[in-house]
């Protein structure tokens, strides 16, 4: 895929490859997380904790919040995504999830030119955004 | 009046500053929070973050280091947990906007950043545990001691246009760390390398460590590392610095949204609010005078700081 200029010079085709990824990723994160305010705050979908609820319960910590109006943790907001309030983890899930994309998509380059080290580098990286993206570190299903 | 009086007045009138005014704010959150409509709140909470994002440009600061502590200490009802996790999805967004272009320009740089975030980016993940496990008063307290040593940084770290690097360490000759920028303002290409790398590295825990818990971005302490510790030129701190947020911040925010303390009316107004401020901040650039501007972000994160540290010791 080689569909950008660049200048092997000033940045590496890795690096223009990532950047290409990247742009389209977090405009598409982007977007998408301020379309689903909108439907969030102008009440197009109800949410699961109502605007009035959640003022009342935003003062405690994260986790006596969730027991107060039963949340979910984890991946457990997937559940959820017909509720305005947590239609909105999903611009802000594609925000952190761009870069294991990005590392995905410029793994194979370094693999192909040898580069062992990086290689494994950018293994390793992907492992720990995965990680704390699966939600095993404390977080759970719900 | 002496010197000694002046100082002592002004400190005084600092002290009763942070007591008086975010005790008030602070009791009275709660109750407030339930009795103003949470539409206020988050209009609030945009414009407060517009400012934020004006000001951060201007004084050359990330947007979350002054969103944690200024949102966090005054005014607002949120928890801090919701305010750190806002905090990193501020300092991410901003990081993924500016990563294309920082890329693409070859200001940032792939091979630096990567062994760096990755060392930063699992210590993130040790540290936002910490942060939403660790009693509040406790991370509270660490906060405002961690503000307070930024303002010690802001205050008195120099930096280096172009520092001098005799020979690159063994580890990043290794790993082929080093690069060619074109400096646009001086039309000239600019070769450059690292040293000091194995110590680089271990700063870099202590960093990740440091953002996951308190959500507040870390350009105001990758770059010392990067410029003055391994001796990269300054600019490509900076943008190597911007772009290992995206990857460092990323960790850390899977974790408090896993944990629930990431909340959308939370933080997509906050930004929205610092990326559009951030947009106006730069076309103010050229005609604001940069050294106040400093002097004032010094001074709000001094103010926010020592109400952090207040807050977190019971007073």
């Amino acid at each position: 895929m080689a569909d950008y200029q660049y200048d092997p010079k000033y940045a590496s085709e890795e690096q223009m490859a990532y950047a290409a990824l990247l742009d389209i990723g977090w405009k598409i994160g982007f977007l998408l997380m301020v379309i689903f305010f909108g439907l969030y705050v102008f009440g197009v979908m109800p949410p699961h904790v109502s605007m009035d609820e959640l003022a009342q319960y935003w003062v405690l910590p994260a986790d006596q919040y969730l027991k107060a109006v039963n949340g979910p943790t984890g991946w457990g907001w997937m559940a959820l995504i017909h509720r305005g309030d947590y239609l909105n983890y999903i611009g802000i899930a594609i925000l952190s999830g761009v870069t294991v994309i990005c590392y995905a998509r410029v793994l194979p380059l370094f693999y192909r030119k040898g580069d062992k080290v990086y290689t494994a580098i950018m293994v390793a990286e992907i492992l720990v955004l995965v990680l704390a993206a699966s939600g095993i570190l404390g977080g759970g299903a719900h | 009046m002496t010197r000694w009086m002046k100082r002592s007045w002004f400190w005084g009138l600092f002290l009763v500053l942070v007591l008086v005014a975010g005790e008030g704010w602070s009791a009275e959150s709660a109750v407030a929070s339930t009795v103003t409509p949470w539409w206020v709140w988050a209009a609030a909470l945009f414009v407060t973050t517009f400012f934020l994002g004006i000001v951060a440009v201007l004084g050359g600061v990330g947007g979350g280091v002054l969103f944690v502590p200024i949102v966090g200490g005054f005014f607002f009802p949120f928890h801090l947990d919701f305010v750190r996790g806002a905090g990193l999805m501020v300092a991410l967004a901003g990081a993924l906007a500016a990563g294309p272009g920082l890329l693409k320009s070859g200001m940032a740089n792939l091979r630096l950043a990567m062994p760096l975030a990755l060392i930063a980016s699992a210590s993130a993940i040790v540290g936002a545990m910490m942060g939403l496990a660790l009693p509040t008063n406790v991370v509270q307290t660490a906060l405002g001691v961690t503000i307070l040593g930024i303002v010690a940084l802001m205050w008195s770290a120099k930096k280096s246009e172009r520092p001098e690097v005799p020979k690159a360490d063994a580890l990043s000759s290794a790993l082929g760390i080093h690069g060619v920028f074109l400096d646009a303002a001086r039309n000239q290409e600019i070769d450059w390398k690292v040293h000091r790398t194995p110590t680089g590295l271990l700063m870099f825990v202590v960093i990740g460590i440091m953002a996951g818990m308190f959500g507040l971005g870390a350009g105001w302490a990758n770059v010392p590392v990067l410029n003055l510790l391994m001796g990269a030129p300054l600019k490509v701190s900076v943008a190597t610095s911007k772009f290992m947020l995206s990857i460092v911040d990323t960790s850390a925010a899977w974790v408090y949204l896993n944990k629930g303390a990431v909340l959308a009316l939370v933080s997509v107004p906050s930004i929205l609010g610092i990326m559009l401020g951030s947009l106006v901040g730069v076309r103010l650039l050229r005609r604001a005078n940069a050294s106040v501007v400093r002097k004032v972000v010094i001074g709000m994160l001094l103010l926010a700081g020592s109400r952090a540290l207040m807050k977190g010791l019971g007073f």
